[in-house]
């Protein structure tokens, strides 16, 4: 891996008496970007590229990777709000826009819910959250974390430069800390929500989602749930890219997204 | 000395080759692979060596559970403590023990165990463990708060046990409206409780804390002292003295006529730990938050395959280092004689044997140890000092010591 090119600033802020971890880099709009259940890696090579064009937010989630464990926390939504506050502390909701990868796309469907107008897009990477009817959502409590993470990549070859052929013992014990958390948060139901669905018909923000094509963690019915449930949702298919659209096709995803931004 | 006999109850009917290819024999192991006729031979079998241990003079029964897996048929242990409640007369009954996390409802178990053990006139001794990491994932139940559900149920069902209902409980993991289960224990202040473990230090100090003797799984001599260490440690921190009757060993041992048929036989006890069955699937085995976390590089590195199952060793290994001890009466019991005396533990339970054993194999082991080894260790219990729980007269738990109750057992 190569250092960031991107300048990072960062900072630990307390809410909910949580030490939230906050990375910052870029200018022009203001984008949250919420990560995958395996955490951030870094460099984020997505978080880089959109950097370039947008002021980027990155946030390590509540018990994961840099921000420390709440031990109440036992629920997704419980992170959406532990967002909403964040921006409130912040004033950022007003022009923002939100990206939730994976996992981190669950969270930003549940904080769409919650306040349906009080961020200005929504976009949904591959997005957890939603039962699929047809096929499963992948259950890493039965893989390695090596193995679930490949998974999540069309191209084997953008796993190895990312992580490496066989990543660190450090970087397991990070994967194991996260999942740890991820059980939690998430364990049963595994990684959906019964009740977002019936939720998400009030989001009045405009949502762009946004799905790789060989998606093996979230089968792509879940792009259509969630474009039917959301009333103002358009879907763009990534090809050559997995789960981690933003690990495969860092460029592409920043661009879509940039595109968004400008758009309304 | 309290001597008890022990089977994991192997199912060993069941196609070896499938397990092998599969890679595991374990929670995903498809049970297309059980056989319910096997099955119901082999359940009567061992109430048919459970009721010859009581004949030829063990003082208890060990009883264990497990799920989705060859290696352990019994898959609820208060059944076959159920059946024995009324089959038998004098054994105690010893479940090591119930999975609290696994309960949805502790309370339940509470009646359930309160019935056992006034069906058996008092004879119940109440175990606990925390469970498997792969009985999580059978369970459906979080390995995250494993720990927490374990120390909560507990909780819940002392004082189910121990306090007068109707009463409210509003737990973090449990809330029941109204406790108040009819059947309640009838030993007083409650069935004794032992814990059971193998690895994790948490449960040794978390044992000692509340006054239960401990049981050490077949861990290795040097390894079990550091446990009785610990424990004394802990125990001379909270107010009293460590000793025997704290101290319970799991004793893998065959017996048989000659030494040569005794070691074949053992061999088998390799049979669940990995060489066919008990196949070990290091994710589903070791699921995240499940184990100690200072224990978290051994177990991920584990789990992708680059260090060995922090668990195991090699059959030649544990026959030095007696793990398994096997042989005739004559030349096992030295070897059990210097296990009392280095680690002095006044429980003693014979896990007798294994995998392929045939039933008259494990029926003459039986009366060999009955007849020829347990009498000489109780002797050598004697010489040493090596007082049981029952001997010792010990309180039930650091709640209930006399002369006084020192706190709420809720607490």
């Amino acid at each position: 891996m190569t250092p960031s090119p991107v300048a990072w600033r960062a900072e630990s802020l307390p809410v909910a008496g949580i030490a939230l971890h906050l990375a910052a880099a870029g200018r022009g709009a203001p984008v949250l970007v919420l990560h995958h259940d395996i955490g951030r890696p870094e460099p984020s090579p997505f978080d880089d590229a959109l950097a370039g064009r947008c002021s980027v937010l990155a946030p390590s989630h509540p018990g994961y990777d840099r921000s420390s464990r709440p031990d109440w926390m036992r629920s997704v939504r419980d992170v959406a709000v532990v967002y909403q506050w964040l921006l409130g502390e912040r004033d950022l909701a007003r022009d923002l826009t939100v990206v939730g990868l994976g996992f981190g796309g669950w969270i930003a469907a549940e904080m769409a819910t919650m306040a349906p107008r009080a961020f200005k897009r929504l976009v949904l990477v591959g997005a957890m959250g939603l039962k699929p009817e047809r096929g499963e959502i992948a259950d890493q409590a039965l893989v390695s974390y090596i193995d679930y993470v490949r998974r999540g990549f069309a191209d084997q070859r953008a796993f190895d430069r990312l992580f490496g052929a066989e990543p660190a013992t450090a970087q397991l014990e990070q994967w194991d800390l996260n999942r740890e958390m991820t059980f939690r948060i998430a364990w049963k139901p595994y990684m959906y929500n019964p009740t977002l669905p019936h939720l998400l018909g009030g989001v009045a923000t405009p949502a762009l989602i946004v799905w790789g094509r060989d998606d093996r963690i979230v089968p792509l019915e879940c792009a259509e749930r969630y474009q039917k449930a959301l009333p103002h949702a358009r879907l763009e298919i990534v090809e050559n890219a997995g789960h981690f659209v933003d690990m495969e096709q860092p460029d592409v995803l920043a661009q879509l997204v940039a595109r968004f931004v400008a758009e309304a | 000395m309290h001597l008890m006999y022990f089977t994991e109850q192997p199912m060993s009917a069941y196609p070896e080759q499938e397990g092998r290819d599969f890679g595991a024999t374990a929670l995903m192991f498809s049970n297309r692979y059980f056989d319910p006729v096997a099955g119901s031979q082999l359940y009567n079998e061992y109430l048919e060596h459970y009721r010859l241990a009581e004949e030829v003079g063990f003082d208890g029964i060990m009883l264990n559970e497990h799920h989705n897996a060859p290696f352990c048929m019994q898959a609820k242990c208060n059944v076959f403590a159920s059946i024995l409640a009324a089959m038998t007369k004098r054994v105690k009954l010893v479940l090591l023990g119930n999975p609290l996390p696994l309960a949805d409802n502790p309370v339940r178990l509470a009646e359930e165990l309160a019935m056992i053990d006034m069906i058996s006139r008092g004879r119940l001794v109440s175990g606990f463990v925390r469970g498997g990491g792969q009985e999580q994932l059978a369970a459906g139940v979080n390995p995250a708060y494993n720990r927490e559900r374990f120390e909560e149920a507990h909780a819940l069902i002392v004082k189910a046990w121990t306090q007068t209902g109707p009463f409210r409980w509003e737990g973090t993991h449990y809330q029941h409206r109204v406790v108040n289960p009819w059947a309640v224990p009838l030993q007083k202040p409650h069935p004794r409780v032992w814990i059971p473990g193998v690895l994790s230090k948490e449960t040794i100090v978390w044992a000692a804390k509340q006054r239960y003797p401990y049981i050490a799984l077949s861990t290795e001599i040097e390894a079990t002292k550091k446990i009785w260490e610990l424990y004394d440690q802990v125990a001379k921190e909270t107010g009293y003295a460590g000793g025997p009757e704290y101290r319970g060993y799991l004793q893998r041992c065959h017996v048989a006529e000659t030494e040569e048929k005794a070691l074949a036989n053992a061999r088998q006890f390799m049979w669940m730990q990995g060489e066919f069955t008990g196949l070990a699937h290091p994710v589903w085995s070791s699921p995240s938050g499940y184990f100690s976390p200072s224990y978290r590089t051994a177990f991920v590195e584990y789990a992708v395959g680059r260090r060995s199952n922090p668990r195991g060793a090699a059959f030649e290994d544990q026959i030095r280092n007696q793990q398994i001890v096997a042989g005739t009466p004559k030349t096992v019991i030295p070897k059990l004689r210097r296990l009392l005396e280095e680690t002095r533990p006044s429980i003693v339970g014979f896990w007798a044997s294994d995998g392929f054993v045939s039933t008259e194999d494990t029926k003459t082991c039986i009366r060999l140890l009955g007849q020829e080894v347990l009498p000489a260790l109780r002797d050598i219990g004697k010489e040493l000092g090596l007082w049981s729980p029952f001997e010792a007269n010990a309180p039930t738990s650091i709640n209930f010591s006399e002369p006084a109750r020192l706190k709420d057992p809720s607490r």
